[in-house]
């Protein structure tokens, strides 16, 4: 069960029974999957990964406002 | 990349590096008495040096590098083996390249081929089967390495040699299974581990379940990540937020490519070829209860080792001691770091490796060479 994959812009033949789950092959085209030594193991779920970049997000967010806080605290202290 | 970039951006790194700051100082933890968390995979070993993220993260988490890089544990012994098969006048041997500098007893794969061996690199298992079916009259043995990410691309590949007919191909498997070993190392008296980073791409074919003996009978926490900088960061800080709350739970960062019930079709082709050997040697942790495995009697046609009668397949494993003076075993258990070994960045380098951890990229000796540069060496003086 063989599919070309196209990995930063070389293209290889690759084994993707691992992630056909018994739908048409076409089903397949244009997705993100992971590849380790010649198998499709994993299709990237494109939910979990928007998710996962979303908590991250969020704690840059959080900092930058922690860090504009403390700016803003320096700024008002008194200056000599 | 897609996918790659995102999970390195510089801004969102900041904001979880300074969360990590504050629930470590919440939990307590300095350098005099640090958090310790395992990261398992040697993958993840590699990342961390690579990306200076034990630099970064506070002094008061201590990274141990575990036992998850194929190449590091795999004893001596079996890599004599190798090069007893490879000097066999009808076998072309194949090998993934991370396994030909490994050092045996006397040579590794690489010296054997410089002396004539028909050794080759290849990239897939299937490569080696396409060698087989192309030079019927010699006999192709693939060096079948690895944890549960890659034994089903040599479980499918033995199944399609037998379904395609192609009987001069066989794997001299020397797969390893990630739960044994941590067991094992939960065990040992002298761990005093808090927490684990979990293996990412071991994980998308187990799925989370067989880490529940960690959470549930060890109570530690354990997080499955992802390999780019944010995904072990915010991995990290799961784990702190775990030990800080007093919960042991299986969480899973690396989502988008690990699904809770791992791959179905990888692990029935596992289920299908390989069953689980009584018990199997690690370099460094000595033999270990049901942690390799070996082809089924119903493959034997395609195991080297009935084919050949060699390593554990002839009756018998046989055992070689480590090098002199070699910290291998140490550093892999974590009691001591890179730079306590004698011999490191002197007598073992990853140009001329004596022990395995200098070998892989994946290995705690070849990071701490590569990514510590000259100051690594001057700590070892």
């Amino acid at each position: 069960m063989m599919a070309v994959a196209e990995i930063s812009g070389v293209r290889r033949e690759v084994n993707v029974a691992c992630i056909a789950e018994g739908a048409p092959l076409e089903n397949l085209v244009g997705t993100w999957t992971l590849i380790h030594v010649g198998f499709a193991m994993s299709r990237i779920d494109e939910d979990e990964a928007a998710k996962t970049l979303d908590v991250l997000r969020e704690l840059g967010e959080a900092q930058e406002l922690l860090d504009a806080m403390a700016e803003g605290a320096e700024s008002l202290r008194p200056r000599r | 990349m897609k996918y790659v970039e995102e999970f390195r951006d510089p801004a969102a790194a900041r904001g979880v590096l300074a969360e990590i700051s504050r629930v470590t100082d919440q939990i307590g933890a300095t350098a005099d008495a640090p958090v310790r968390i395992m990261e398992i995979c040697g993958g993840h070993t590699h990342a961390i040096f690579r990306y200076g993220l034990d630099k970064l993260t506070p002094d008061g988490i201590e990274f141990i590098h575990g036992p998850g890089c194929p190449v590091c544990v795999l004893p001596r012994s079996r890599v004599d083996e190798c090069i007893d098969l490879a000097e066999q006048p009808d076998v072309i041997f194949t090998s993934f390249g991370d396994a030909m500098r490994v050092p045996g007893s006397y040579k590794s794969l690489l010296q054997a081929k410089a002396q004539g061996a028909d050794v080759r690199m290849v990239y897939s298992p299937l490569d080696a089967l396409e060698l087989a079916r192309r030079n019927p009259d010699r006999e192709v043995v693939f060096f079948g390495l690895g944890f549960e990410s890659t034994t089903p691309s040599t479980a499918l590949t033995i199944q399609q040699a037998r379904r395609t007919n192609v009987l001069n191909f066989s794997v001299f498997c020397n797969h390893i299974t990630v739960p044994p070993p941590i067991k094992a190392l939960l065990d040992d008296p002298h761990m005093c581990l808090d927490g684990f980073v979990g293996p990412g791409h071991v994980s998308m074919v187990i799925g989370l379940r067989p880490y529940d003996f960690i959470a549930q009978d060890y109570g530690k926490p354990i997080v499955v990540a992802g390999f780019e900088p944010l995904d072990l960061l915010q991995s990290v800080l799961m784990v702190l937020r775990q030990i800080r709350d007093g919960r042991a739970e299986v969480e899973n960062q690396y989502a988008r490519v690990v699904p809770a019930e791992g791959n179905p079709v990888s692990l029935a082709a596992i289920a299908d070829v390989y069953e689980t050997r009584p018990s199997f040697e690690w370099r460094g942790l000595g033999e270990i209860d049901a942690s390799g495995l070996r082809i089924r009697p119903d493959y034997a046609t395609f195991d080297a080792e009935q084919k050949f009668q060699i390593g554990y397949g002839a009756g018998q494993a046989r055992a070689v001691a480590e090098p002199d003076g070699c910290a291998c075993g140490e550093v892999m258990t974590g009691r001591v770091k890179p730079v306590a070994c004698p011999h490191f960045g002197k007598g073992c380098t990853p140009e001329l490796p004596l022990g395995a951890l200098m070998v892989s990229s994946e290995g705690a000796c070849a990071a701490y060479y590569q990514y510590g540069g000259a100051r690594a060496v001057e700590v070892a003086k």
